[in-house]
């Protein structure tokens, strides 16, 4: 596996990944700036990295069934058996959400089902689809809020990577965007609190943490308190969903990346009438959807995302 | 704006209109309905990620069904919690009956971008 040598994500580093952005992206995370490595060079290995990888799955839908993706059960499967056949295992996956469509135990049995195929540990936060059974989000805590706090949100620790799975799903306000609310914002000050400044820092949730599309909500209102919480940080990745696409953007330290989904492609903010599911042609569906890599290179720079598409 | 009449209500909304057409004249309790039989109060569509229209005006008694037409799932939420309707994926209809006048705003708890506003008229 090869990476850049710059320590920092200049503008011929951020070039480089978004010339990628058709292709599929891979960020690694070395000590503090994400940077890039082809997909290619990701997958041919055989060199292993000193650190780790983790995968982002995204937005599997499972239980979608219209016209812009007749099955997303199948494409999620595809997805899994893209991550089985990787030649660098990964330590584990994130799954940044909307996971069901309808939060239905059946959609949810199915999913857990289908993921379980790459024997990797998940860790999940919620997205807006997740949280509609009768019970405003029983059905996903009882499943997969063990040990979490609130709406579901926690911490954990990797290879001296400190990862954050934050909800701005729920409790949503008239006319705004994604909402993280000020008792989860009180236990993420409280949560980096302490921290070394040199900690890499990872946070995922659904809905991008910067505002990408405002007309659509694709933002969350109440983000940039958070941020100014991980300033102090040399390293913050930040990686959502709910787009289905990939954005990126770096501001200071921080890297922002948006993941495909796995069942169906959105249009770009404000290209067409509505962020509906974007109806493409049967084969070029497969060249939309996708998963992403991530690698963590310790002591070295960023760490580096190669977004894969689901094309065989 | 005059006031709307039951059955131009009906024409206007046109929910239905295969089954309505040529019954506008005798549906004079339009916003009785039997819970299973045909909508017939107006109607607010959900398409495109938007309420159309965005703002309807009904009188007091009157019965509002929101019709979801897209491939993703909504809310009609009141931003007071007055009503609140279940999941409505699509083509599922939620209906709300409006007994006392006052502006009722109301959003997609999903998208909440998604906003509009029911006017209900006093007698």
């Amino acid at each position: 596996m090869t990476e850049h040598d710059e320590g920092d994500f200049g503008r011929r580093g951020f070039l480089k990944c978004m010339a990628w952005a058709g292709t599929g992206a891979l960020w690694t995370v070395s000590g503090g700036l994400a940077s890039s490595i082809s997909l290619e060079s990701a997958l041919a290995g055989p060199v292993r990295p000193k650190g780790f990888t983790f995968l982002q799955l995204s937005d599997s839908h499972v239980g979608f069934a219209k016209p812009a993706n007749p099955d997303a059960r199948a494409t999620y499967r595809e997805a899994i058996a893209k991550v089985v056949a990787m030649p660098v295992k990964p330590d584990f996956i994130i799954h940044t959400g909307d996971i069901s469509q309808l939060s239905r135990d059946q959609e949810f049995d199915d999913a857990d089902q289908i993921v379980k195929e790459a024997s990797l540990q998940v860790f999940h936060v919620p997205g807006e689809h997740d949280m509609l059974d009768d019970g405003a989000g029983k059905a996903y805590l009882d499943r997969y809020g063990q040990g979490s706090l609130g709406a579901g949100w926690y911490s954990f620790d990797h290879k001296g990577v400190h990862f954050v799975a934050l909800v701005n799903v729920v409790n949503l306000k008239a006319g705004g965007m994604g909402n993280l609310g000020q008792g989860q914002l009180a236990w993420l000050r409280n949560d980096l609190a302490g921290r070394q400044a040199s900690t890499p820092i990872v946070v995922f949730a659904h809905i991008p943490l910067w505002t990408v599309y405002a007309d659509w909500g694709w933002g969350t209102d109440d983000a940039a308190q958070a941020l100014s919480y991980l300033k102090p940080f040399g390293s913050v990745t930040v990686l959502n969903g709910h787009i289905h696409q990939i954005t990126q953007k770096v501001e200071g330290n921080i890297a922002f990346h948006t993941a495909r989904s796995t069942a169906f492609p959105q249009p770009v903010g404000g290209t067409a009438p509505s962020p509906g599911p974007l109806k493409v042609p049967a084969e070029q569906l497969h060249s939309m959807l996708g998963i992403t890599t991530a690698t963590f290179v310790p002591g070295k720079a960023p760490i580096a995302l190669v977004d894969a598409t689901l094309v065989v | 704006m005059p006031r709307l009449h039951l059955p131009a209500l009906i024409l206007t909304f046109g929910l239905g209109a295969a089954a309505l057409a040529g019954a506008g004249a005798v549906l004079t309790t339009a916003a009785h309905a039997a819970p299973d039989g045909p909508t017939v109060g107006p109607t607010v569509g959900i398409d495109n990620f938007t309420f159309s229209p965005p703002t309807i005006t009904v009188a007091a008694g009157q019965t509002v069904t929101w019709v979801n037409r897209d491939d993703i799932p909504h809310t009609v939420v009141a931003t007071d919690k007055a009503f609140k309707s279940h999941v409505m994926d699509t083509d599922e209809k939620f209906s709300f009956t409006f007994t006392r006048p006052g502006e009722y705003a109301y959003f997609c708890s999903l998208h909440p971008h998604m906003v509009g506003k029911v006017v209900v008229k006093g007698g």
